[in-house]
């Protein structure tokens, strides 16, 4: 009934020009008629209906009595955990004083498949920043959530945030702006998501995420040792 | 530069072609060297009788024919050109003809007669380019709306034009009625979709009934047309992947693998081993995952809704898995182009060893509870049967095909990535029905969970997990906040994109439902000059309405479900 079909290149001479050797061929003619399964006697009895029983029963009982062993998740009692590379709801980060980290360089922008990110620069105070931006909105019902604008960020000022329930009433509303995607809650630590290509194992990379808020801070310090150090060599 | 070599060029001679070509007038057929593939560049007058012989010469044997598709030369005189992709399954032998074309002449001759698969692939150049085919008997548009103006994929239209369609100009079936039977008095026209949950997707069937048997039907698509090829040509090489996700939703992350290793090819990149590793296990994982998804609905078609929960589990579980490495579950874009998004998790291949454990006792469960089972016997046995030389005719690829007895595999006739060393089987039966569709994908999740279970055996490699070279893949983030010449790099791959060299490339993958290729033309910019894809389901549902003909209209659900036709994918 099922002889098989494959043969190895060597075993077919008749092929003109033989395929490297090794790789199955086919051989011809190919089946010009169906060959359906026949079902036995037990089978047209409806007997292995009681073995499928079984198989209820079986889950049935486990479901009965190891209730909290059921994959069912209650939504929003319980929820799904998800690792921290979930790609949900965008944060921005800010600086030590709470200003936004973004120097509106127009890279997400550019790099975002969706075309969702929108970005209104202004001058910043500090000649050091160069920019901010005024205006930056993403639209949520265009986003695609691929987390192409954290790869693209070269300010590490937007990151992703395991946040995935997302609701709105009206089409304006998915328009999220700059003070939403700053909202404190981001800040907490379990609900961070995607922040890629960190060469790290994960657990430095936590700490790293804690690191990326004081990065200024770190940068100051590194300046004053720079500095302390000149000052000694002198 | 490493990332700058051509693509391998095919070099062998090929005596067999040349017998061919020397039998039609000189300069009819000209051989273009090069290329990925054979490519021959042949005249319009002498195409239909060039694809005859490719066919039914013994030496060549090109049974299938794969892929059609149209790209555009404005500069060109010869403004149009068609590529017809061929196969030749007892050969392992491909062949790539390109039929030139002037716009005010844009006409080549049908080639159903010769491959039935043909008949859909013609609608589609004609409707994406304008291209009209001499002898076809249905020639409309098939993913565009009748009303639609002007045609997409020429390099003219703008992508951002929009239309209102209205419905005075909605899709009338064709339907083939059999000599005699077109009275319709005794019979009812019965319309099914594009919204129906059995249609599994957004397909309209359109059926001619006598009583509950289906005298003719006809089928329309283009519900879920999303202009992926267009799009591709307005995005970066990058961009492109998080629309592959949407091609077969239902195993993104082999679309992924698909058009990484296209553009790797083109690129000359070399993918570093632990990448490879992972891409194989996760394609697989993905494949599981699609089968289980196929299976499962396919059985609520036929009323045995227990089994869907009981495959459903295993995939909620993948997909835990693919989330824990890319972030993302179902639209993972988990693919970059050189490697992967991200390094693996530390508990990559723990969770792995743990979905071997998982997943078996569900298939078990579903098995025992139809694989004997009468009420699915009667149900699909012999529903919706092809055999093997007709699938091979319509196109078909993949599990649908392996199951009308003929065993194409792309990863076993064209290995790629690891799959040439390990130790896996094709399976095959030889019933070319719906039960034996359902049957084979059982059979093929357990051929999966071989090929995983050896992978997590030998070990994770160490290394990498994406391509070092800055100018195909983003720097390291730490490199780009610290030195001027990664953020140099950084700035140029995300404004410009990668430059891929010139050249063109015919790449292919098993996906989870058949050849899943992605024809691709690069003009040296950073964008994809044209980027076709040749998606599996296509061909196979364009024999839908042929298969449930003569059948009950119950029937054509469940075989409808066996086929795992996936929108995304079919329509593009």
């Amino acid at each position: 009934m099922s002889q098989p079909l494959t043969q190895t290149a060597q075993a077919s001479q008749t092929a003109t020009t033989a395929p490297p050797p090794g790789r199955p061929m086919l051989r011809e003619p190919y089946p010009t008629e169906v060959r359906p399964y026949k079902p036995g006697l037990a089978e047209r009895l409806y007997l292995p209906l009681l073995g499928g029983m079984m198989v209820t029963l079986r889950h049935f009982m486990r479901n009965l009595f190891g209730r909290n062993k059921m994959y069912t998740i209650e939504y929003p009692e319980k929820r799904r955990e998800y690792s921290h590379r979930f790609r949900g709801h965008h944060i921005l980060t800010t600086r030590p004083d709470g200003s936004v980290r973004c120097v509106a360089c127009y890279l997400c922008a550019q790099n975002c498949p969706a075309e969702c990110i929108h970005i209104e620069a202004a001058e910043h105070p500090d000649v050091n920043i160069e920019k901010y931006p005024v205006v930056y909105e993403i639209d949520m019902l265009r986003c695609i959530f691929c987390g192409y604008c954290v790869d693209a960020c070269p300010e590490e000022a937007i990151i992703m945030s395991n946040n995935y329930d997302m609701a709105y009433f009206t089409r304006e509303q998915s328009i999220v702006g700059k003070s939403d995607l700053m909202k404190p809650y981001t800040f907490d630590e379990s609900r961070l998501g995607y922040r890629p290509l960190f060469p790290e194992e994960d657990v430095k990379r936590a700490k790293m995420r804690r690191d990326a808020f004081n990065l200024v801070d770190a940068a100051r310090q590194a300046q004053d040792r720079e500095a302390a150090k000149v000052a000694a060599g002198h | 530069m490493s990332t700058l070599a051509p693509p391998p060029a095919e070099t062998s001679t090929h005596s067999e072609l040349d017998a061919v070509r020397a039998k039609f007038p000189a300069g009819s057929i000209l051989p273009q060297e090069g290329l990925d593939q054979p490519t021959w560049i042949v005249s319009r007058d002498v195409l239909a009788a060039v694809a005859k012989e490719l066919k039914e010469n013994s030496a060549t044997k090109f049974d299938m024919m794969l892929d059609l598709c149209g790209v555009d030369f404005p500069d060109r005189e010869e403004r149009f050109e068609a590529v017809y992709h061929l196969y030749s399954l007892p050969r392992a032998a491909r062949l790539r003809l390109k039929v030139p074309l002037r716009e005010d002449d844009a006409v080549i001759p049908s080639l159903i007669p010769v491959w039935k698969a043909a008949d859909w692939f013609e609608r589609e150049i004609y409707d994406m380019f304008g291209v009209k085919v001499d002898g076809h008997p249905n020639l409309r548009r098939i993913l565009c709306h009748e009303a639609f103006q002007g045609h997409p994929l020429r390099k003219d239209y703008d992508p951002a034009r929009r239309w209102i369609l209205t419905e005075d100009k909605i899709y009338k079936p064709h339907f083939n009625l059999p000599e005699g039977q077109d009275d319709m008095f005794e019979r009812m026209t019965i319309n099914i979709g594009p919204s129906h949950p059995a249609m599994h997707g957004t397909f309209r069937l359109m059926a001619v009934l006598d009583g509950e048997t289906i005298v003719a039907s006809d089928v329309e698509i283009g519900y879920l047309h999303r202009c992926f090829e267009k799009m591709s040509e307005t995005h970066t090489w990058q961009h492109v992947i998080p629309y592959t996700d949407r091609l077969n939703y239902c195993s993104a992350f082999i679309n992924n693998v698909g058009y990484c290793k296209t553009v790797e090819k083109l690129l000359g990149v070399e993918v570093p081993p632990k990448a490879v590793w992972a891409r194989t296990i996760l394609s697989e994982f993905s494949r599981i995952m699609d089968h289980c998804v196929c299976n499962g609905t396919t059985l609520v078609d036929a009323g045995a809704l227990t089994n869907f929960w009981y495959l459903f589990q295993p995939r909620e579980e993948i997909y835990g898995l693919l989330e824990s490495v890319c972030g993302s579950r179902l639209t993972v874009s988990a693919c970059r182009i050189g490697g992967l998004i991200q390094d693996l998790p530390p508990d990559f291949e723990a969770r792995s060893r743990k979905l071997l454990e998982i997943i078996p006792p569900f298939v078990e469960d579903t098995e025992k509870l139809v694989n004997k089972n009468r009420i699915w016997l009667d149900r699909s046995v012999g529903i919706a049967a092809i055999s093997g030389e007709d699938a091979v005719n319509w196109g078909w690829t993949g599990p649908c095909l392996r199951a009308s007895g003929v065993p194409y595999d792309v990863r076993k006739a064209h290995p790629y990535d690891l799959y040439d060393t390990l130790d896996w089987e094709v399976p095959v039966l030889f019933g070319g029905d719906v039960y034996d569709r359902f049957r084979i994908r059982m059979m093929e999740i357990r051929e999966s969970l071989k090929i995983i279970k050896q992978l997590l055996d030998r070990g994770m490699p160490e290394g990498p997990w994406i391509v070092d070279d800055p100018h195909v893949a983003l720097p390291p983030k730490e490199a780009c906040y610290n030195e001027m010449e990664a953020m140099i790099y950084h700035f140029k791959l995300i404004m410009d994109g990668i430059r891929v060299p010139e050249g063109e490339i015919y790449n292919m993958v098993e996906g989870a439902n058949g050849e899943l290729g992605f024809y691709t033309i690069s003009d040296g910019t950073g964008k994809p000059y044209r980027n076709h894809c040749r998606a599996p389901c296509f061909p196979i549902f364009s024999t839908f309405p042929s298969l449930i003909n003569g059948g009950s209209l119950s029937d054509s659900i469940v075989s409808l479900g066996g086929l795992n036709i996936i929108a995304g994918e079919l329509e593009r």
